[in-house]
């Protein structure tokens, strides 16, 4: 490991200033765009979405400014243009459903947004250092594993078209699944940290790779089966490959053995493949996934096969925004936003969007790298790989990589409780920035010097 | 920690490229594929999203789109109802364009044909809105009426051409039915009129005219044998020729009998080509059939055009002649019957290229494209498909054809001052079934400026009592009236 103390001391604040200005000037634009398409005048709700925007990121970028002032730069100005740019699908689906701009489902969405950045805040405000998580490690494990099985109890759970991943309470639903994502990332983070010495050195090697004990088998075998639970029980294959994906790849970090991938991948495929087996739903997402088009999969759903050929309509340049017809889709403002907006934006128009996703998962890695501490290395990196897999799991599960699943595309998709997870999960990635770009101080950087020297094992 | 975070960062990477190549799949390489895709709704809004060009007869659109208010922002109309069903076709947001030039012409109708590029170019740089192109046919609505009138109820086609040209005057094909059922944006009255326009066993969506299971065409193929006879050389419309009661055939027990209660067709059973035509004389032309050979006879048809897959822009079926055929079946065939298959538009041909001095016209029915603000995009230019005849043989041939009108089989067909020349024909097909009735021919004989073929299904109105000249050429003796008469 090397001591990466060459970043440079700047803050990058002002960066961060001009570039979410920007931000907020695409989605401004696309607002516009929008209007000038659908209604052909200039849009009545510009004003209070576009300052509704503004008055967020800038407020946030502030605390940034106070509170984390090495944070990076490049996280809240991709995230306030992703979530921005959702904001405007969704104004646009609501035009086309003849929503007005004050009850429809964008407003809603805005409120979500500063509810979600409001608690990001406060996560930032509260949460001064990010190694105060590792105290709570089980009882993230607690919290974690409870909220994912909480769509199980009868009378809370809800089961929207197909998957029971939602939670009802009165009139609010909400999908805990979003939430225990990052609080299981938290968990594993904490759990592995304390056991990765014992995970990586004792073993056997068989075929070239060091096989792992089989009393260490234990905490994957819990994480499979509970995934496999989740699949199962939940019929959602997006959360279960989410989640136990997340598992295998934090374990493979912490002990640097390519074993635990191979494990991870044969015990999931095995347990996919039986549950395909056993489990009508599972073979009707897989006939929906592999044959869409024939009058079996049509006749169960034709939702996927709508959302490809709003693709295909959009072809390289996209319709335009408010020129193409993305309300054909049903969920076209939460699992299916990517095709709407590969509808109007068209191929070049998704390729930006997923750069902009790549960018910000990167930056995530990058914090990962340059994070002094194990524990913070752990988080940034589960929470970064996260999002990654999520984008996968939903952008592929649109375009036929994967079966279908029930996740929504992080900050893009309507939907509050993807928001406000993936908004704090944002605020934890930027506190270990924070963290990670703050200059050491003299007596510091002396004492890490030392722990770095102990904390060097190699084996083989 | 750091290497597998660089690793991790890799397969991150690697992800997104999978996401790159499938959404390329679906949004370039599959687009096109899915777009086509009959269930694509988008694809089929985006066509009524635009105004669909009219088709026009004289100037008077007989389909055009109006506004509508629904989702869909044009309804598809037919003025006219049933009269131009089996020309326009019909335009459903249920079951797409079919039936005529709705889907023969529908990249044009619809806008999207190559041809209107720069059309469309201009319209994007004007900001004209964009809409489909129109078509001016060819038909002659007094024509055209009077085919649909005269055919009535009874089942059949007629097809008018103007010889010179090849331009289609008229096109009947009954029975017929109203392509608006079709084209309503009430989904389920659709469906129901679909379900039963294609329940219904006599075929009201066919167009008889050019396509659906093709007729015998009876006595008025003499016109090929006869046609034939003359290119040999060996024959003249004056050579004298056997024309028996009944022709012996060889090879088989069956005989060729003149039609019922008719003896030989001259004296000593002999008659000239000329006359066996006038009077339709099978066993005359039974024995030339024999006489001339399957190959003599098959050249002949082909030159003629049958065999050949025409579009008008329609496709139209080819008609033909077996391939081999014994002596038997040539005599058979010489008159028409056994498997010898046309199209009434076929027919018209044949007599279109006695009338223009031997060539054959190629037929079509858009006489030009027009854009939406009825400028000429494209006009059509005649062109010649083939010499059938000599123009000397053509006009022995007329000759013949007028004493059929004159004082033969077709006397119905004759009009007060105006020369026809013509043929009938009543072709038997399979046991206890009345014949089909046939009259093919063209007016005036000195300046011909149409020719017409009717088929008149089972012998329509008269049934077994039906012959060509007494069923179908009043039929064409209106429908020639009304082109001829100013």
């Amino acid at each position: 490991m090397t001591t990466v103390s060459s970043l440079p001391p700047r803050k990058g604040r002002n960066v961060e200033l001009v570039l979410l200005l920007l931000a907020v000037g695409i989605v401004v634009l696309a607002y516009l765009n929008v209007g000038l398409a659908t209604q052909g005048t200039f849009p009545p709700g510009l004003l209070a979405h576009g300052t509704g925007l503004l008055v967020i990121s800038l407020a946030f970028h502030l605390l940034l400014r106070w509170r984390a002032s090495y944070a990076d730069p490049l996280l809240l100005p991709i995230v306030t243009l992703l979530n921005g740019l959702g904001l405007v699908m969704i104004h646009r689906l609501d035009i086309a459903a003849g929503r007005d701009v004050a009850d429809g489902l964008a407003m809603k969405q805005l409120t979500w947004s500063a509810l979600a950045v409001a608690i990001a805040a406060a996560v930032l405000f509260f949460l001064k250092d990010h190694r105060t998580l590792r105290r709570y490690t089980f009882t993230a494990a607690a919290v974690g594993f409870g909220l994912l099985l909480l769509p199980l109890v009868p009378g809370l759970g809800r089961q929207v078209y197909g998957s029971r991943i939602w939670i009802g309470l009165g009139p609010f639903s909400f999908q805990p699944g979003e939430i225990a994502k990052i609080v299981l990332a938290i968990f594993f983070a904490g759990y592995l940290v304390q056991t990765r010495d014992v995970l990586s050195l004792a073993g056997r090697k068989v075929l070239g790779f060091t096989m792992p004990r089989a009393r260490d088998l234990g905490p994957i075998l819990v994480a499979w089966v509970a995934s496999l639970g989740v699949l199962v029980f939940e019929k959602d294959l997006g959360s279960s490959l989410l989640f136990f994906g997340l598992f295998v790849a934090m374990l493979y970090v912490a002990t640097e053995r390519t074993s635990w991938i191979a494990i991870g991948m044969v015990l999931f495929s095995g347990g996919a493949y039986v549950a395909y087996l056993l489990f009508g739903h599972v073979q009707q997402r897989v006939l929906l996934w592999l044959h869409t088009f024939s009058p079996e999969a049509l006749a169960v759903s034709d939702q996927l096969a709508r959302g490809l050929m709003g693709m295909a309509n959009g072809g390289l340049l996209g319709t335009g925004l408010g020129r193409g017809r993305p309300d054909l889709t049903y969920f076209a403002e939460s699992d299916f936003i990517v095709p709407s907006f590969g509808e109007e934006i068209g191929l070049f128009g998704v390729f930006a969007l997923f750069m902009l996703y790549l960018l910000l998962i990167e930056r995530g890695m990058r914090t990962a790298l340059g994070v002094r501490d194990g524990f913070g290395k752990l988080l940034a990196a589960g929470l970064s790989f996260s999002v990654a897999l999520q984008c996968f799991v939903v952008v592929g599960g649109v375009t036929r990589v994967i079966p279908l699943t029930g996740l929504t595309m992080p900050f893009l998709s309507y939907g509050g409780s993807s928001l406000l997870a993936n908004w704090s999960l944002v605020a934890l990635l930027l506190r270990i920035s924070d963290h990670a770009r703050r200059p050491l101080p003299e007596v510091e950087q002396a004492a890490a010097a030392q722990a770095e020297a102990t904390e060097v094992v190699k084996i083989r | 920690m750091n290497a597998p975070i660089r690793r991790l960062s890799g397969v991150v990477a690697l992800l997104f490229a999978i996401l790159l190549v499938s959404s390329t799949w679906i949004q370039y390489v599959q687009a096109k594929e899915l777009q086509g895709r009959p269930d694509n709704r988008r694809t089929l809004l985006a066509t009524y999203a635009r105004e669909r060009g009219q088709i026009l007869v004289d100037g008077t659109p007989v389909a055009l789109s109006k506004p509508s208010n629904d989702e869909l922002k044009w309804l598809r109309t037919y003025p006219q109802g049933p009269r131009y069903a089996h020309v326009t076709g019909y335009y459903s947001f249920t079951y797409g364009p079919g039936g005529g030039l709705e889907s023969a012409e529908n990249s044009l109708l619809s806008g999207q044909s190559d041809k209107l590029f720069y059309r469309r170019v201009s319209d994007m740089l004007t900001g004209r809105k964009a809409a489909g192109a129109s078509l001016e046919l060819t038909i002659n609505p007094k024509a055209q009426a009077a085919a649909e009138k005269a055919l009535g109820n009874q089942r059949g086609a007629v097809v008018a051409i103007d010889p010179k040209t090849g331009a289609i005057l008229a096109m009947v094909s009954h029975p017929d039915y109203d392509p608006a059922d079709l084209t309503s944006h009430d989904s389920k009255k659709v469906a129901a009129a679909w379900k039963k326009l294609n329940a219904d066993p006599t075929r009201p969506m066919v167009n008889r005219a050019i396509g659906g299971n093709l007729y015998p065409p009876g006595s008025t193929f003499k016109i090929v044998t006869a046609a034939a006879a003359l290119a040999s050389g060996k024959y003249t419309e004056e050579s004298q020729i056997p024309g028996p009661a009944v022709l012996d055939l060889p090879q088989t027990s069956a005989d060729l009998p003149n039609s019922a209660g008719e003896g030989a067709c001259g004296p000593n059973n002999k008659t000239t080509l000329k006359h066996a035509l006038e009077i339709s004389c099978n066993t005359a032309f039974g024995w030339l059939g024999m006489q001339l050979g399957g190959d003599a006879l098959r050249s002949q048809a082909a030159k003629f055009g049958v065999g050949d897959t025409l579009s008008i822009p329609m496709r139209v079926t080819p008609s033909s002649v077996p391939a081999q055929l014994d002596k038997p079946q040539l005599a058979q065939s010489a008159i028409g019957q056994y498997d010898v298959r046309v199209t009434p538009l076929q027919v018209a041909m044949i007599s279109s290229a006695v009338a223009n001095r031997g060539i054959v016209m190629k037929p079509y029915l858009v006489k030009s494209v027009l854009s939406s603000d009825l400028d000429t995009i494209e006009e059509a230019t005649p062109s010649q498909l083939s010499q059938a005849v000599s123009a000397d043989d053509a006009s022995a041939l007329t000759r013949m054809m007028e004493a059929v009108v004159q004082s033969g089989t077709g006397q119905a067909a004759q009009i007060a001052g105006v020369s026809v020349a013509g043929k009938t024909g009543t072709a038997q097909h399979g046991k206890g079934q009345a014949p089909h009735a046939w009259f093919t021919g063209f007016a005036p004989a000195d300046d011909p400026q149409v020719a017409v073929a009717v088929v008149v299904e089972d012998g329509g109105s008269v049934g077994n009592e039906a012959y060509g000249g007494r069923v179908a050429a009043p039929i064409a003796k209106a429908v020639m009236e009304a082109v001829v008469q100013k």
